[in-house]
């Protein structure tokens, strides 16, 4: 067992399933020569070759409408996307190719296409290099979206979306890349639709993911000096969201406490409350908590940027909060 | 009268055509008319809803371009979209029971008049927002040079066309499949359909390079200016592309000068295009000029034009009871062919 860096991981994966199945290929922004603006790619096309992992030119728009064609006619191409941000140029290729053209189709054809790369809010990149598309994009039905946290995940749900027969975006976080950890020495996949749990406990459940994570696990330390004993999912899929592992927990802790990177308004936490009241309001003890990021573009400053994205300390807060409600 | 621009003539060698492949043509273009009449009458009579373009005037692109094409190549149209389905094999039961919205539809009946797909028949799509249908044939057309270089599959020599109208080479997706097309010699031919209008906006409001065919030069790839009311024009020079990029060779675009006798769809009023311009181009009838033709190199009789007709209108009828007698889909079905595993 190596420690192993999480840009590595995902490098491993595709690395795999190019070995595994000659008709998995990498397209984007410099993956080739350059290896990858976050080294994910780094020395496949010296192995692979300039077709297999192609530099395309700065058209993301065209190429990745270029994969869809490519996946209909039997390829299985990663996309990725030099910042998720930019795919904003792309999203009517992803969204009436890659999400509805298997039902507009009636079927006709399949689309497997794996659209990744760096998502969320970094340090100090300002508002276009900041976004958290999975928010904007949940609404596109035949999607499937999923966002990996740590290197083990990472590789992980990344050999799973290169298999499946779906378009997967596939999100990644900017400031994850250099996360190390223990990767199993033997060929292992995780499943793209199943809920990771981070922590058991009884007394409140969190759901995040991404990078939240991080700052929920923060706020988990202190949570416990104070006697907490608070359950932490890791949502990973976040279209479709894993409502019996979010279910099981809540009528174990009747409490929920949603983290989020995304923006308030039309966030993943949105649609998951609005489906919590829907299939276990009964279950609740009190309304749902909760956290997102500011409804504003993210700023440079760092101290607004701070303020912009949940803080552990605001998460602490609020799980004190809700289980003082109880009282 | 509106100054026309001069229609090229075409001086590469004499246009040739085998009996067997003119009756083929032939009998393509009457199907792509008459399937589209049918349709504007359907939809005056309230059987077929929704935004419905019709073909009708340029019947000698799709005719001649997929005519000279293998089965196994790619076609990759717009919303105006019946026309190349048919000429690419898709049975006109098929697309007259899409267009009704039923469950043997070639997509069924979940597309509708602009979402025309069959995988059987490599008809990549229907696309319906401009330009998007562009990058999905060059991504077929990637696919094919990826299996014959990558995978070493010596039966990967197919080709991949892409049919547009004017308004769309004013959008990004043109210019930037050109330039990828080319960078990478990929089999694909760009086939543009100039036919003077986007909806209301004329072609030379809109470009401020009207001659769509010299953008190609800028990207490195050969490009053609064809009479596209002259099958025989639009076939050889699809031909030579078609050879070309068959051979590795690369990309070739074709603007193919042509005009669509109805307005943008049935539900325009086409109230701004000149009767005059109107007429201009219905007296180059590309039917009624290969008919001509077909007539005058004796490759085809009068008695046998009369019972190509009523074969045709025959494949229409039959088509239009196909469909009225098809089934709905099932309302159980509402969610399937979201994912590939429905």
């Amino acid at each position: 067992m190596a420690q192993t860096f999480l840009f590595d991981a995902l490098r491993e994966a595709i690395d795999e399933e190019m070995s595994r199945d000659q008709t998995v290929m990498v397209m984007g922004e410099d993956v080739g020569q350059y290896g990858g603006s976050y080294k994910v790619t780094k020395d496949l096309y010296e192995k692979y070759g300039e077709l297999r992992v192609l530099d395309t030119p700065i058209a993301e728009n065209s190429f990745t409408g270029m994969g869809i064609g490519a996946a209909m006619t039997g390829l299985r191409p990663i996309i990725e996307g030099m910042n998720m941000g930019f795919l904003l140029l792309a999203f009517n290729q992803i969204s009436n190719n890659a999400g509805m053209l298997r039902y507009t189709s009636g079927g006709n054809f399949k689309i497997p296409v794996v659209i990744r790369g760096p998502g969320g809010v970094g340090s100090q990149l300002g508002a276009e290099h900041s976004q958290r598309l999975e928010a904007y994009f949940q609404a596109v039905p035949g999607l499937k979206i999923v966002a990996c946290s740590t290197p083990r995940n990472a590789k992980g749900l990344l050999k799973a979306a290169i298999r499946d027969d779906n378009p997967v975006l596939f999100f990644e976080h900017v400031l994850l890349y250099f996360n190390k950890e223990d990767l199993p020495d033997d060929e292992y996949i995780l499943p793209l639709d199943k809920a990771e749990t981070v922590r058991t406990g009884k007394d409140v459940t969190i759901l995040t993911y991404s990078r939240m994570r991080y700052q929920v696990m923060q706020a988990v330390e202190a949570l416990e000096q104070k006697g907490y004993d608070p359950e932490v999912i890791d949502l990973i899929s976040l279209k479709p969201i894993d409502y019996d592992a979010i279910g099981a927990s809540i009528r174990k802790t009747h409490r929920v406490v949603i983290v989020e990177e995304c923006m308030r308004t039309g966030g993943i936490g949105a649609e998951i409350i609005a489906s919590i009241n829907d299939r276990f309001f009964d279950e609740l003890d009190g309304p749902v908590i909760r956290l997102s990021s500011q409804d504003i573009p993210t700023p440079y400053n760092k101290g607004l940027e701070d303020l912009t994205i949940v803080q552990p300390a605001q998460i602490e807060e609020a799980v004190e909060k809700i289980m003082l409600g109880r009282l | 009268m509106v100054q026309e621009r001069p229609l090229p003539t075409f001086t590469a060698t004499p246009p040739q055509i085998t009996q067997e492949e003119g009756l083929i043509v032939y009998e393509d273009m009457l199907l792509g008319r008459y399937f589209e009449d049918k349709c504007a009458e359907l939809y005056q009579r309230g059987k077929v809803k929704g935004f419905v373009h019709l073909y009708n005037g340029q019947e000698a692109v799709a005719s001649g371009v997929i005519k000279a094409m293998r089965s196994d190549d790619y076609v990759c149209s717009t919303y105006r979209d019946h026309v190349h389905s048919l000429s690419a094999g898709v049975p006109a039961r098929e697309v007259m029971a899409e267009l009704f919205g039923k469950e043997t539809g070639c997509s069924k009946g979940r597309g509708g008049s602009m979402h025309m797909f069959s995988k059987e028949h490599n008809m990549l799509g229907g696309f319906a927002f401009i330009g998007e249908g562009i990058p999905v044939a060059l991504g077929a057309a990637f696919q094919i040079r990826y299996r014959k270089e990558v995978m070493g599959d010596a039966s990967a020599d197919q080709v991949s066309a892409a049919f547009f109208g004017d308004g769309t080479t004013n959008n990004g997706q043109f210019f930037e499949c050109l330039n990828m097309a080319a960078l990478w010699k990929l089999p694909i031919i760009f086939v543009v359909e100039n036919n003077k209008w986007a909806i209301g906006m004329a072609h030379e409001r809109a470009s401020s390079q009207t001659e769509i065919y010299k953008k190609a030069s800028v990207f490195g790839l050969p490009g053609y200016e064809v009479d596209g009311m002259d099958v025989l024009a639009v076939r050889a020079a699809a031909k030579t592309a078609i050879e070309r990029a068959r051979a590795g060779e690369g990309p070739t675009l074709l603007e193919c000068l042509t005009y669509r006798y109805r307005g943008h769809s049935v539900a325009d009023p086409d109230e701004l295009r000149d009767p005059e311009e109107k007429q201009f181009w219905r007296d180059r009838d590309p039917i009624k000029r290969f008919e001509a033709y077909l007539l005058e190199q004796s490759l085809i009789s009068e008695a046998e034009i009369k019972s190509i007709k009523s074969k045709i209108t025959d494949v229409v009828e039959d088509s239009l009871t196909f469909a009225e007698e098809s089934p709905n889909p099932n309302p159980a079905d509402l969610y399937k062919y979201i994912f590939a595993e429905d």
